[in-house]
């Protein structure tokens, strides 16, 4: 059972009480009506996958029903940090994708 | 009967003698002393058999004292008191305690596998799949048979007279193990600001005590230590003390699962039933401390499987712990230094002579200090010897030994050399080294590490938030387990990083000051074949050299092939031993070899315990509607839609659902009937952007929709699937009430919400689930209008003032309702919305109402037929997540005007979603007029296709139109409904053979959607 601390809330709470959504920072293209069928195929389907350090979307469904950006490693459970979308906003990609850097955020 | 191997001489038991217990074992009346276990009790009247093996039905007594018990199961009680398979090791005798062995058909003494001894040779791994092949068709008889013979105690029948409960538990530190590392763990943290909980399995803290009965802390002896211990944690606030507690999982993030026994101690007639008999604790701890200790591990040699031989502590613990002597001639068989450890305990009875001690040490060499020992104990002793075979039956009556060397250059093997010699016992104590309990550690997924020193496995613990102390990191002497533990507090309190108060930091590195010296000898190097590694499977060393040659090769496929390590015990005793023979056969060393997975739980868990308070009422939430108490008044049958609980039909004078379901379809098809809409979702969405929301999640176009009208709607996916439906009313300019179906209200909500935040934050729009806010009363049929009208006077009813897919606003006996006229039964129809409170009343003054017009309630299923009948489709029944709104028919709703690209709207777009071949959404009516097509069945395009070309979805009997009905999707079904010529399919199912059938349109009843605007 994880336990989440919710950034809107500021308390934790079980894991029961939040939903995972989907990986973190996948948005519906701006451009939807012109947009590539690949683009399309890599909003609907494609994911990261990733094993160890992930950021994820997730609810807090059973609370304020807010979504927060959950970092974590999904190998070994740990929660490393929490976000609202507002400051999941001003981690850059870069930082997203290097795990050199995470000890930075 | 006598207890004849009670001694009164014996200072530490942990006795009271003044409060004798009776109980009877095997039907036969037995007494013990408050704080025996049931194999202490039968142990001290010379009672030693305590079943019959899993395969070949041998004699098997008690080997331990504990949890890694694997030949004393037993089962106690019966009826709704009914225990099975526990180890009579660890149930506490309690005053008219009644058990059984759990094994020997028919009984203890007579076991009919015994008596097929003459085949136990042939009956090595996989025989029952080797032998029971042939003929095929026989298996079930075979399986029939060999299930009497299979298994131990009976699974309970009756249902569980107790209760149990569940807590949950937010630690600063827990402490699993409350032997002394963990008491000294423990007292470190008095008065400090942590939470603490020490968790330990036993009836009392102390753990191995008797192991170490002559040491001394701090000038007191083990024992007193233990018991002034016990008094001060008592009395700390902070610090809380679970006995009778197994931790037997623990998981990521120190998330442990424990349960306590609160009242299998006590006497049937004392337990409190409205109290729980278990509870199951999860414990939620930023640091846990393991003190979890070593078990003892056997020797494999020929026939160590009698009664009367133990492990060399368990011995130790009978006769120090309960005073039981289980021998006058006691041989002690031994690779390593511990079994020395304990001599002194036995040092009284050898000067009473009553007691004859030999020890056989497969080793050389022994250190000075333990030679003395010897010498002063007067024990005879063979150095360099190792047993070749016991010999008994129904007890261990001599031991067969002889020298042994390593061969050189191999791993772990061994040679016989020299004479023989027979030494005459009543028991055997054996001592084949020490593991560790490593089960928790492990539990996340980390492999233990072989020490090569210790000949076990540690655990290798890097975790930031677990320490790992005492005999589970191998401390073999009470000074270094005090040590450890202090070791384990600085480093805790450390990581922890509060405030110190009392705790002191100043302990060192510590270096161990002891180790136990063992050899690395493991099984007898005989060509005996029952040398037994695991007792309750009935594994022997010949059973893995077998899985071997069959190339099973890696340790879990040995442990599969053979059941090695299986059972209630889990290879406590005996994985290590195994997984020696292997390395040993395989000339690999062991840590090469590995271990199998270790999961929870570490012992057995009653179902009732994890089940808790979620048993029978208390099983899942359920959710009413307001006008459930009518619904049961009225002979409701319910059917489950998620957790709500909705009227399924009405069975009037005892009809079956097909006569009620036909009953309530005329009824709303001719005249008036009534239906519970209360479990729709319902989503207030209010905002200035509001209708901006509903043009970008929905097809159709919002702009323009007047207040107080009602439209209905398709929600797709992204991906151009269909998610929901339902309908949508203006209540104001920038005011909507939303409808979802039943099943989705929460997911839909989700979704919307989603949207809101993550895509389009841009837009000021608010959304508020409203389900349980309104009852709904769904009034259907030609007399709906009259029946409304009457209770609802401030509402003019007629069609010119009250279109179809309008809103009004009234009362109903002065309570507020808000009508819809929308309809899904094509029929003239309102559904009227109520304040949750008032529901059940307005319900009920319509049903009155609608007295003169035979008004009938319907339920679910009457709901289905009718929406067939028209061709509406329930989302997730006649769709599933590859049904896009195209498919199901929907393409006149997709609005062109509308700028903003939609969800679903690109997908359409996509190659694959606009093929003409796509599985649709259409009608079927069997050709006979007279099946009714099993749903789920397929359809076929000739008879004897091989290949699907699409499925039924809904398919109902009609009565109205007097024949049966269907709905599936099927490949390039639109064009095939329009063409006379192309239109036959072949339903297929299991139980329906090539029905021939028309595909037709989906509307099957009023075609031209005339009733509705009545």
């Amino acid at each position: 059972m994880l336990q989440i601390y919710c950034p809107h809330c500021c308390e934790t709470r079980h894991e029961q009480d939040f939903a995972y959504i989907d990986e973190a920072f996948i948005t519906r293209p701006k451009d939807m009506a012109t947009v590539s069928d690949q683009k399309l195929a890599d909003y609907l389907y494609f994911r990261q996958n990733h094993k160890g350090d992930v950021y994820e979307q997730w609810q807090h469904v059973s609370g304020c029903r807010k979504i927060l950006v959950v970092f974590r490693n999904n190998i070994t459970n740990q929660i490393h940090k929490t976000y609202t979308l507002d400051q999941a906003s001003l981690l850059n990609n870069s930082t997203v994708d290097s795990e050199e850097t995470y000890a930075a955020i | 009967m006598q207890q004849y191997n009670r001694v009164s001489n014996n200072h530490q038991e942990d006795l009271d003698r003044t409060k004798i217990i009776n109980f009877i074992w095997n039907g036969k009346l037995y007494q013990g002393y408050a704080g025996d276990t049931l194999a202490s009790a039968l142990l001290a009247y010379g009672v030693n058999l305590f079943g019959r093996s899993f395969k070949y039905g041998r004699y098997r007594g008690v080997v331990t004292a504990g949890v890694d018990e694997p030949n004393a199961l037993v089962e106690l009680e019966s009826d709704g008191f009914y225990v099975p398979n526990i180890k009579a090791t660890e149930v506490q005798l309690y005053e008219g305690l009644v058990a059984k062995a759990a094994s020997g058909r028919p009984n203890l003494n007579l076991d009919s596998r015994y008596l097929l001894k003459l085949l136990h040779k042939f009956m090595n791994s996989g025989f029952y799949y080797k032998t029971f092949k042939w003929p095929r068709s026989f298996w079930p008889k075979y399986e029939k048979l060999l299930r009497k013979f299979a298994g131990f105690a009976n699974s309970p029948v009756q249902k569980d007279s107790e209760v149990y409960d569940h807590l949950n538990l937010y630690q600063d530190v827990v402490i699993v193990g409350g032997g002394v590392t963990g008491i000294k763990a423990a007292l470190s943290f008095i008065d400090a600001n942590y939470r603490v909980v020490l968790i330990d399995d036993q009836q009392d803290l102390g753990g191995a005590w008797w192991l170490a009965s002559d040491d001394k802390i701090k000038d007191l002896s083990v024992k007193n230590w233990i018991k002034k211990s016990k008094d001060i944690l008592r009395n700390c606030s902070n610090i809380t003390v679970l006995t009778r507690t197994t931790a037997f999982a623990l998981h990521d993030n120190n998330l442990i699962k424990a349960w306590q026994s609160l009242q299998d101690h006590l006497p049937l007639k004392e337990r409190n039933n409205s109290k729980p008999r278990q509870r199951l604790y999860t414990i939620y701890a930023k640091q846990v401390i393991l003190a979890t200790g070593m078990q003892e591990r056997m020797l494999a040699f020929h026939n160590n499987d009698l009664p009367n031989i133990m492990t060399s502590s368990a011995i130790a613990r009978y006769y120090l712990q309960f005073s039981v002597q289980l021998a006058r001639k006691l041989v002690l068989v031994t690779n390593n230094d511990s079994i020395y450890e304990v001599l002194d305990i036995y040092n009284q009875e050898i000067d009473n002579s009553n007691l004859k001690l030999t020890i056989v040490d497969v080793r050389n060499q022994l250190s000075e200090e333990l030679k003395k020992k010897v010498e002063l104990n007067n024990v005879e002793l063979y150095l360099g010897y190792a047993p070749v075979e016991a010999i008994g039956k129904k007890q261990v009556k001599s031991l067969v030994i002889q020298q042994v060397c390593q061969v050189q250059g191999e791993l772990n093997t061994w040679q016989f050399y020299g004479d023989k010699k027979t030494l005459a016992c009543d028991a055997i104590g054996v001592s084949g080294g020490w593991n560790p309990v490593i089960h928790l550690g492990c539990h996340t997924g980390s492999k233990p590490r072989w020490s090569k020193s210790n000949k076990t496995f540690i655990l290798e613990n890097n975790k930031e938030n677990l320490v790992c102390a005492g005999g589970l990191d191998f401390c073999v002497s009470i000074d270094d387990c005090l040590n450890s533990a202090q070791l384990a507090v600085d480093t805790v309190v450390s990581r922890l990083g509060y405030t110190k108060s009392t705790i002191n930091l100043d302990i060192a590195n510590y270096q161990k000051q002891k180790s136990i010296n063992i050899a690395p000898f493991y099984r007898s190097p005989s060509e005996h074949d029952k040398q037994f590694i695991d007792f309750q499977n009935d594994v022997t060393a010949k059973d893995i050299a077998l899985a071997i040659t069959e190339n099973f090769t890696s340790i879990e496929h040995v442990k599969r092939y053979t059941a090695l390590g299986f059972g209630t015990d889990q290879g406590k005793l005996g994985n290590i031993l195994g997984i020696a023979v292997c390395s040993e056969l395989l000339n690999k060393p062991i840590p090469d070899i590995g271990v199998t997975t270790f999961r929870p739980a570490y012992t057995p868990v009653s179902f009732g315990c994890l089940a808790g308070e979620k048993v029978r009422d208390n099983f899942d939430l359920e959710r009413y509607t307001p006008m459930h108490k009518w619904h049961l008044e009225h002979n409701a049958e319910f059917e489950d839609v998620g957790q709500w609980k909705r009227a399924w039909y009405y069975s009037l004078d005892s009809e079956n659902i097909e006569q009620a379901v036909n009953r309530e379809c005329l009824a709303a098809r001719q005249s008036v009937a009534m239906v519970d809409a209360s479990t729709l979702g319902k989503i207030d969405i209010q905002g200035p952007d509001a209708r901006e929301f509903l043009n970008r999640l929905l097809p159709n176009s919002w702009s323009k929709i007047k207040s107080n009208t009602c439209r209905y709607y398709i929600l797709m996916n992204d991906d151009g699937m269909v998610f929901d439906d339902g309908v949508i009313a203006c209540v104001d300019q920038n005011h909507f009430h939303m409808m979802t179906t039943t099943g989705n209200a929460a997911a839909s909500f989700n979704k919307l919400e989603k949207l809101l935040q993550v895509d389009w934050p841009e837009l000021q729009v608010y959304l508020t689930s409203i389900t349980d806010h309104l009852g709904v009363t769904a009034v259907v049929g030609q007399n709906s209008r009259k029946v409304l009208q009457k209770v609802c006077s401030d509402i003019d009813f007629s069609n010119e003032n009250f279109p179809f897919m309008c809103v009004r606003h009234g009362t109903i006996l002065d309570i507020p309702v808000t009508v819809m006229r929308i309809s899904f039964s094509g029929e003239l129809a309102y559904e009227v919305n109520v304040q949750s409170n008032y529901s059940l009343a307005v319900w009920d003054a319509i049903y009155q109402a609608g007295q003169e017009f035979d008004i009938t309630p319907y339920g679910t299923e009457t709901l289905h037929v009718l929406r067939a009948e028209k061709g509406y489709p329930i989302i997730g029944q006649d769709t599933d997540g590859s049904v896009t709104g195209k498919d199901l028919g929907m393409s006149w709703m997709f609005s062109k005007k509308k700028a903003y690209s939609y969800l679903g709207k690109r997908a359409h777009e996509l190659d694959y979603l606009k093929k003409e071949e796509r599985k649709q959404y259409v009608g079927l009516v069997p050709v006979d007029k007279t099946t009714v097509l099993p749903e789920g069945a397929q359809v076929l395009f000739t008879v004897g296709d091989r290949k699907s070309k699409g499925h039924v979805t809904s398919s109902y009997y009609s009565s109205v139109l007097g024949y049966p009905i269907a709905l599936a999707l099927v490949e390039n079904g639109f064009s095939k409904s329009k063409n006379k010529n192309s239109n036959k399919v072949y339903i297929k199912s299991h139980n329906c053979n090539n029905v021939a059938a028309e595909i037709t349109s989906t509307v099957f009843y009023d075609k031209e959607g005339v009733m509705q605007h009545v």
